[in-house]
């Protein structure tokens, strides 16, 4: 909060020739790929933007904690039950370190959850789709980390660097975390008949939800212009679209499994794979709040919170009293 | 070490940590807090990780977490109650890190088959135990509703704790000394957290053999039933 109320003072005293120049300042060091810090000027929007984005990232890193984590109890060996439990716990840990980079534009972590609690933010729409069998573990692990990561690895040179400087290090546990998907496929695709038709069909139900995750066609996108003037985006959704389709096809032949489109094929000419039509319609269905886990998720988010709320309190209650000790101490 | 391992002590051993992660990987995505999402399932990590070297000790760690029924299993009771609210969660974790540091801290002294684990395995539970008594601190210090739960909490899992001090074979530990050294360490952390020393008795006919002689309490079924049901539903697969 201080930073953005500091930030308003400022500006505010300026004359308006001094804001147009921070602005100029700003819009140099953006097209000369420099970094914005949290102290710098930035154009009130553009700060609105990162907030929306960044919170929308973190809350999809504490939402995606829960499909997955409905296997941990489950899991059915040893080995996948800890690889599992530390993704999950990965994934908490994503959803600290940007709920920590937003609190550098002047927001909280409460005000955020406040806002995904009530509907006002959104997740990932990927995470309102169900877990229904093991295999889906692998298949979120391959496809949805796989997904983000191509939309991701361009945030690793984001124009705000402290989102630039989370998503380095988030990367490289998404990065592992697509490998250990891959690699439990695997398993299950060169396993029993069951097992690899367990693979297969988790496949079928999660490869155009994945295709899915990088947002309307480009000219229906309705941030993305400003947003790569700006560098917080890098490619339009379209083409890190096409990049994940080109890095998955080879990948689905060496797992030995199919994926659910007739019109997928090598497209000598163009250099890439062509592919079949996305239903649009079941995108806005499930962001609009039809899928069929929204509901589920929100409400064990919320219940979460309001359960853990005595335990918030009670934490609070003890520092308060903690500190008044400590200024007894020294008085 | 050429000592072999007595297969009652590892399984002891083996299953207290299995059971006890098993219970805190259900916490997961339901945590009070996104710090305590990360530090449950980093104790939850560090127990599955234990129990993985211990059963391997003395068979195949999946067939032995897997395949076996209820009764075969050698954990104590206390570690299979379920996990309440948080504040059970939190005594259940205070009553057994202070037992396992101080079981570990006398295995990791000596030189029987289980004191290279132990070593290892002492300085994680000294961090389980540090986290479990700054959370007994918060809660039993904190408001009036959260010290009247961890009274009910430490009450209600005070006749858990006199099983945790029955001799296991094959381990040569001073289980008297123990049993002194967990009740004055637990208590103090009590009395700074506020908290009552419970008045109950810490065992009696309720626990008759109980968990180390394989009788369970009856959530632990249900929450075998959960964890075997999909490696037991494809016999002889690899995952």
């Amino acid at each position: 909060m201080a930073t953005a109320a500091a930030h308003k003072a400022y500006g505010t005293e300026e004359e308006h020739a001094g804001t147009a120049a921070y602005e100029r300042a700003f819009d140099a060091a953006v097209a000369a790929d420099g970094r914005i810090e949290p102290r710098d000027w930035m154009p009130d929007a553009y700060r609105a933007t990162l907030v929306r984005q960044m919170a929308q990232h973190a809350h999809s890193e504490i939402i995606g904690m829960q499909p997955e984590a409905n296997w941990i109890t489950r899991a059915p060996s040893l080995r996948r039950k800890a690889i599992l439990m530390a993704k999950v716990q990965d994934e908490a840990g994503h959803g600290l370190y940007l709920y920590s980079a937003a609190e550098t534009l002047g927001t909280s972590r409460e005000e955020l959850l406040d806002k995904l609690h009530s509907g006002r933010q959104k997740y990932s729409s990927i995470f309102n789709y169900p877990t229904l069998t093991w295999a889906d573990v692998g298949a979120i692990g391959w496809l949805v980390d796989g997904a983000a990561i191509t939309n991701q690895v361009p945030l690793c040179r984001c124009s705000y660097g402290p989102y630039a400087r989370a998503m380095v290090r988030i990367c490289k546990e998404e990065s592992f975390h697509q490998r250990q998907g891959y690699e439990l496929l695997l398993a299950l695709s060169r396993g029993t008949p069951e097992q690899h038709a367990m693979a297969q069909d988790a496949v079928d139900r999660w490869w155009w939800p994945s295709l899915m995750m990088f947002g309307p066609p480009d000219d229906e996108s309705a941030h993305s212009a400003q947003s790569m003037t700006w560098k917080i985006k890098r490619h339009s959704n379209d083409d890190l679209r096409q990049r994940f389709v080109d890095i998955c096809v080879p990948q689905a032949e060496s797992l030995g499994l199919t994926l659910p489109d007739p019109d997928l094929k090598w497209n000598e000419e163009r250099g890439h794979y062509d592919f079949g039509p996305i239903d649009w319609t079941e995108f806005k269905e499930v962001l609009k709040g039809n899928g069929p886990c929204n509901e589920q998720r929100l409400t064990q988010r919320r219940k979460a919170h309001e359960e853990g709320a005595w335990v918030r309190e009670a934490a609070a209650a003890y520092a308060a009293k903690h500190s008044d000790d400590t200024k007894a101490e020294q008085a | 070490m050429t000592t072999t391992v007595p297969t009652a002590a590892a399984l002891a051993l083996g299953d207290d940590a299995l059971v006890l992660s098993h219970r805190l990987g259900e916490w997961a995505g339901h945590a009070p807090v996104l710090e305590e999402e990360v530090a449950l399932a980093n104790i939850a990590l560090d127990l599955l990780g234990q129990a993985r070297v211990l059963l391997s000790t003395v068979g195949d760690e999946d067939e032995l977490a897997y395949l076996r029924e209820e009764r075969a299993f050698r954990n104590l009771q206390l570690v299979e109650q379920p996990n309440g609210d948080f504040a059970h969660t939190i005594v259940r974790q205070l009553y057994f890190s202070a037992y396992q540091h101080l079981l570990y801290s006398q295995l990791a002294a000596g030189d029987g088959p289980f004191a290279g684990l132990a070593a290892k395995a002492v300085k994680e539970v000294a961090y389980h135990r540090d986290h479990a008594g700054q959370w007994t601190l918060r809660l039993g210090d904190g408001t009036d509703a959260s010290h009247e739960r961890m009274v009910r909490a430490c009450t209600a899992l005070w006749r858990f704790t006199g099983e945790m001090f029955q001799p296991v074979d094959g381990l040569d530990v001073d289980w008297a000394g123990m049993d002194t050294a967990w009740l004055e360490s637990v208590e103090a952390v009590l009395r700074r957290a506020t908290l009552p020393l419970p008045e109950g008795p810490r065992s009696g006919a309720w626990s008759a053999g109980a968990g180390r002689q394989g009788v369970h309490t009856e959530p632990f079924g249900r929450m075998l039933a959960e964890m075997q049901h999909l490696h037991r539903s494809h016999p002889g697969a690899s995952w």
